[in-house]
């Protein structure tokens, strides 16, 4: 499977029907209740606290490199011809690259992008996702077979195939090549989103508080904001959560095939393309950014699981 | 029909004093995070042959899980048994190995379950399913199993038995998956059969006709039976004998008709009020006050207490025993006599 | 039955055409001029281009020009010409067979590596192996194929030839044989396997909380009988459906694998045409991975009716 299909699967159990409504304890409409919780038994896991504590280091990474290298990998100066492909040494605690560029301060700096193009790719995703969702879910008729049937559109083409497509056709364009990432997996990754919400609001509708707010004439968007939504947000959070380390993985598989962020952008996925050609002979410019990939993924993976077991007792 | 039995079972006959079935101070108790769930707590019953022995009582009163011991299908953990004894022809099968307790499951004590829709195999037709008893107890092959499972399904009168047998489980209605049930639980003529709430899923009318087909079928082999039910209605016609549980314990004994003139006992007596009679239209129900005992923290002293009308000190503190008051009859009561004395009014 | 199928089957016909369009709507937009890229470095007389514009229906919308296209594929087979006029059936046929190998071989690890630690987990559920399965499960999910495909071909392929000498796992290209496919279906499967151990263990649990595994039980049958007769007989439908799925998410997802061990198969004839602007080739990979979809699908609900009765007499 590829990477960026990963958000198209990550709660296996429940794969077709997006995950079950989380079910408080106490009787529903209380949504208060089931985030505080969640909340109570999130902080218990080490599950949690650990994926906790990687994302904060990530982001203050991403947010000031500087604290981690005194290299700035964006100066061509630091970068030595000369020493390509040097192993550890004393300054540069990860060798040089290709270029002989300290590996160190490059993968420190790839964080940025990588958390920019995840966290933004997210955001667009659950917006658009959840808001066609919220739509169908809620008016049900033309509406929901309407952008059903768009969605199976979607579906039926291979995401990273679709993203790749996109990514290149508009390349040299206007946008940005970090803009182009967002949009290409924007495209592919927002049906995912709609059926979590369109499940979840289709489940909510029929609870008794809410034909009650109908009954009392409450308007369309009323219903929707005030009552669907925040009942229906737990499973679109859970997803989110966890297609965000998917889409960093497939920035990182854009940018491999060259489609994606382009230098001088530093990308994870660049460098460790940047590195495949020597790779058998020199591993280290590759595994490094490899890895640092790999435990971003795996913190925003893990922050998700934690999540959806803490919303979703039945699960345990 | 030959048993193919282990040594340490005696085959039919020889049972001296010892009855058929013999429950004795049974424990169970289930160990879970929130704590250790007393499901079963003391409990002693017998049967004997061609025996209807109905077990009463509300959910929780630990009326099922007494006979899930006695077929060894509890879970195991969380399932605890610390304590008593459960004898078929005077073996002890909670010392039994548990290949010698599988000879015993489905061959010689058999179970029907609650609901039949879930508790059939979706997958499998019922033929297939009736015809395994005979295929992987009995050796038999598939054709004559198929053919040994169409008369049981005759026997269990279900029409057109022969077209059926292929049908899988949904395909039935509600009445005649429970006969299906029966089929297969009767297969290989089991001395004692359990019924777990027989009827409870199934419509009234259908559920007479289910259990004249259990008497029935008692009568022909001169089995043992327990039915187990939170329904005294239910089993007036059928049962010789009654059990009623209360929070894991036997609380009254007795022979069927006894309990239903005089009941021994509180609880017995509330449940014999809730029932509605046609010959006092109008009057209000009566519902036994309170809920029942949480199984992580019982009451203490007599589990009853809280609920009940002849509550007094001693009641909150001692826990009564389950003690003759008849040749036939215990009742596990300090004021049973003034249970008694209280339906003469 | 035979209803339900068509009914599933005139279902997919909006999807398919709405995929294609999308897909050669966006392909429509890529830059350059076919006519340009075809003749290649040469100047090209004007008549001849206009000619050729006309003869491609170049000059025409784009709702026409798809229509051309569809109804070529639908009727005549016809997926048009490369720029060396050899036609894109024929190309791709060769390239689909490459990574059809890949999944299938994928489909295999997948199969007996998914399901086989899945059962074991749910077997043992709550205990270290439960556990064990479980976090790495978790840390399969959270690698990517980009970063599994290089350590395996680096220790797997690379190390192990020097080790022992013998080329067991061939690190690029196919002309190996069944060989080639071993290290890369394997990479490919990985994250597959994962949500597969995920789904068998889940399915599993649960199918042995079912009612009818205690009636299994209290007919007296063996553990093993009533695990493997009547427990997996259930819990084996998910998963089959799952596999059939996922044969097509493989297929079409199968271009990094292709990448990091050179395979010449859709993925990467797919990479090339985006950058050589090959249209026709494009839209007719994208064309017929749509079709796998959609077939496998459809496949994979005749097998839920052919696994579950209930869903059959519906």
């Amino acid at each position: 499977m590829s990477d960026i299909q990963q958000p198209a699967q990550t709660l296996p159990p429940n794969a077709p029907s997006g995950p079950p409504l989380p079910r408080s304890t106490k009787k529903e409409g209380k949504p208060a209740s089931l985030w505080s919780d969640a909340w109570h038994d999130l902080r218990r896991r080490p599950i949690f606290i650990v994926s906790a504590i990687l994302i904060a280091v990530l982001v203050v990474m991403a947010l000031w490199p500087s604290l981690f290298t005194a290299i700035d990998p964006n100066d061509p100066r630091t970068c030595e011809l000369a020493t390509a492909r040097q192993g550890p040494s004393g300054g540069h605690i990860f060798g040089r690259d290709n270029l002989g560029c300290d590996v160190y301060a490059r993968s420190i700096y790839g964080a940025a992008n990588s958390l920019l193009i995840g966290i933004s790719t997210t955001l667009a995703t659950s917006l658009i996702g959840g808001m066609f969702g919220l739509a169908a879910g809620y008016f049900g008729g033309v509406t929901d077979t309407l952008a059903s049937r768009l969605t199976e559109i979607f579906f039926a083409i291979p995401s990273i195939l679709g993203a790749l497509l996109i990514a290149a056709t508009f390349r040299g364009g206007p946008l940005s090549s970090i803009t182009l990432v967002i949009i290409a997996l924007t495209v592919l990754g927002w049906p995912m989103t709609y059926r979590i919400m369109r499940a979840a609001v289709i489940t909510a509708k029929s609870q008794d508080f809410v034909v009650a707010a109908k009954a009392l004439g409450a308007g369309h968007m009323r219903i929707m904001m005030r009552h669907l939504l925040p009942n229906a947000l737990a499973p679109v959070i859970v997803i989110a959560t966890i297609n965000l380390g998917g889409f960093i993985a497939a920035e990182a598989a854009l940018s491999f095939l060259g489609v994606g962020v382009t230098s001088p952008d530093i990308s994870w996925g660049l460098m460790i393309s940047d590195a495949r050609n020597r790779f058998l002979d020199a591993p280290l410019p590759l595994i490094f950014p490899a890895v640092f990939l790999s435990i971003t993924v795996l913190a925003f993976i893990m922050l998700g699981d934690a999540v959806r077991d803490a919303l979703d007792p039945k699960l345990r | 029909m030959k048993k193919t039995s282990p040594e340490v079972l005696p085959a039919e006959g020889g049972l001296g004093n010892e009855p058929l079935l013999a429950v004795d101070n049974l424990h169970v108790e289930f160990r879970t995070r929130a704590g250790v769930v007393h499901a079963v707590n003391g409990v002693t019953y017998s049967l004997n042959p061609g025996e209807t022995l109905a077990v009463l009582g509300e959910s929780g009163s630990g009326k099922s899980v007494t006979a899930q011991a006695i077929m060894g299908i509890l879970d195991m953990p969380p399932a605890v048994i610390p304590k008593g004894e459960i004898r078929f022809r005077g073996t002890d099968l909670l010392k039994l190995s548990e290949d010698a307790r599988s000879q015993v499951r489905g061959q010689r004590i058999a179970m029907v379950f609650q609901d039949a829709l879930s508790s059939l195999n979706p997958v499998f037709t019922v033929g297939w399913q009736i015809s395994e008893m005979f295929r992987v107890h009995r050796g038999m092959g598939k054709k004559e199993a198929l053919t040994k499972a169409v008369e049981l399904m005759d026997r269990v009168r279900i029409p057109a038995a022969r077209q059926r047998v292929n049908d899988y489980p949904h395909q039935f209605s509600g009445g005649m998956r429970q006969r299906i049930m029966i089929a297969m639980s009767i297969a290989l003529d089991p001395e004692v059969l359990i019924a777990d709430e027989p009827t409870t899923a199934l419509d009234v009318t259908v559920q007479a006709q289910i259990m004249e087909l259990l008497a029935e079928l008692q009568r022909e082999s001169n089995m043992g039976l327990i039915l187990i039910t939170h329904d005294l209605g239910v089993v007036a016609d059928v049962a010789d004998k009654i059990a009623v549980m209360y929070g894991g314990r036997i609380v009254e004994n007795a022979p069927v008709h006894d309990i239903y003139k005089t009941p021994a006992h509180p609880y017995t007596k509330g449940l014999l009020e809730s029932i509605p009679r046609v010959d006092q239209k109008g009057q209000d129900l009566y519902a036994i006050k309170g809920m029942p005992p949480n199984l992580l923290d019982m009451p203490t002293g007599c589990a009853f207490h809280p609920r009940c009308p002849y509550r007094q000190d001693i009641c909150v503190t001692e826990a009564p025993a389950l003690s003759g008051i008849s040749g036939t009859r215990s009742s596990a009561c300090h004021y049973w006599r003034e249970v008694l004395d209280g339906t003469h009014e | 039955m035979g209803r339900y199928i068509i009914r599933r089957l005139i279902q997919a016909i909006p999807v398919l055409l709405g995929a294609t369009l999308l897909i050669f709507a966006i392909v429509f937009a890529l830059p350059g001029d076919p006519v340009a890229a075809l003749a290649g470095e040469k100047r090209t007389d004007p008549t001849i281009v206009a000619i050729l514009r006309e003869r491609y229906h170049l000059n025409d919308p784009l709702l026409l020009q798809y229509w051309y296209y569809i109804s070529g594929v639908i009727f005549r087979g016809d997926f048009g010409v490369t720029f060396a006029d050899v036609p894109v059936s024929q190309l791709m046929a060769g390239k689909f067979q490459v990574t059809l190998n890949l999944a299938l071989t994928a489909l295999v690890f997948e199969a007996i590596i998914g399901v086989g630690l899945g059962l074991w987990a749910a077997l043992r559920r709550g205990r270290a192996a439960d556990t064990m399965i479980l976090a790495s499960t978790l840390l399969l999910i959270s690698v990517p194929t980009l970063v599994t495909g290089f350590v395996l071909q680096l220790v797997l392929g690379v190390k192990v030839k020097q080790w022992t000498g013998v080329d067991i796992f061939p690190i690029a290209g196919i002309s190996n044989g069944f060989r080639s496919y071993l290290l890369p279906g394997f990479v490919l499967a990985g994250i597959s396997i994962a949500y597969l151990t995920r789904l068998t263990r889940t399915s599993l649990v649960e199918t042995l909380r079912a009612d009818y595994i205690r009636t299994a039980t209290a007919k007296g049958l063996s553990r093993r009988r009533v695990i493997g007769r009547h427990g997996l007989r259930n819990a084996l439908i998910p998963l089959v459906t799952y596999l059939g799925a996922d044969l097509g998410n493989l297929m079409g997802g199968a271009v990094i694998t292709e990448t990091i061990f050179n395979l010449p198969g859709i993925g990467n004839q797919l990479f090339q045409s985006v950058y050589l602007r090959e249209q026709p080739v494009v839209v007719g990979i994208v064309t017929v991975l749509v079709l796998i979809y959609i077939v496998a699908n459809l496949v994979v609900d005749m097998m839920y009716a052919v696994l579950d009765p209930r869903i059959r007499y519906e």
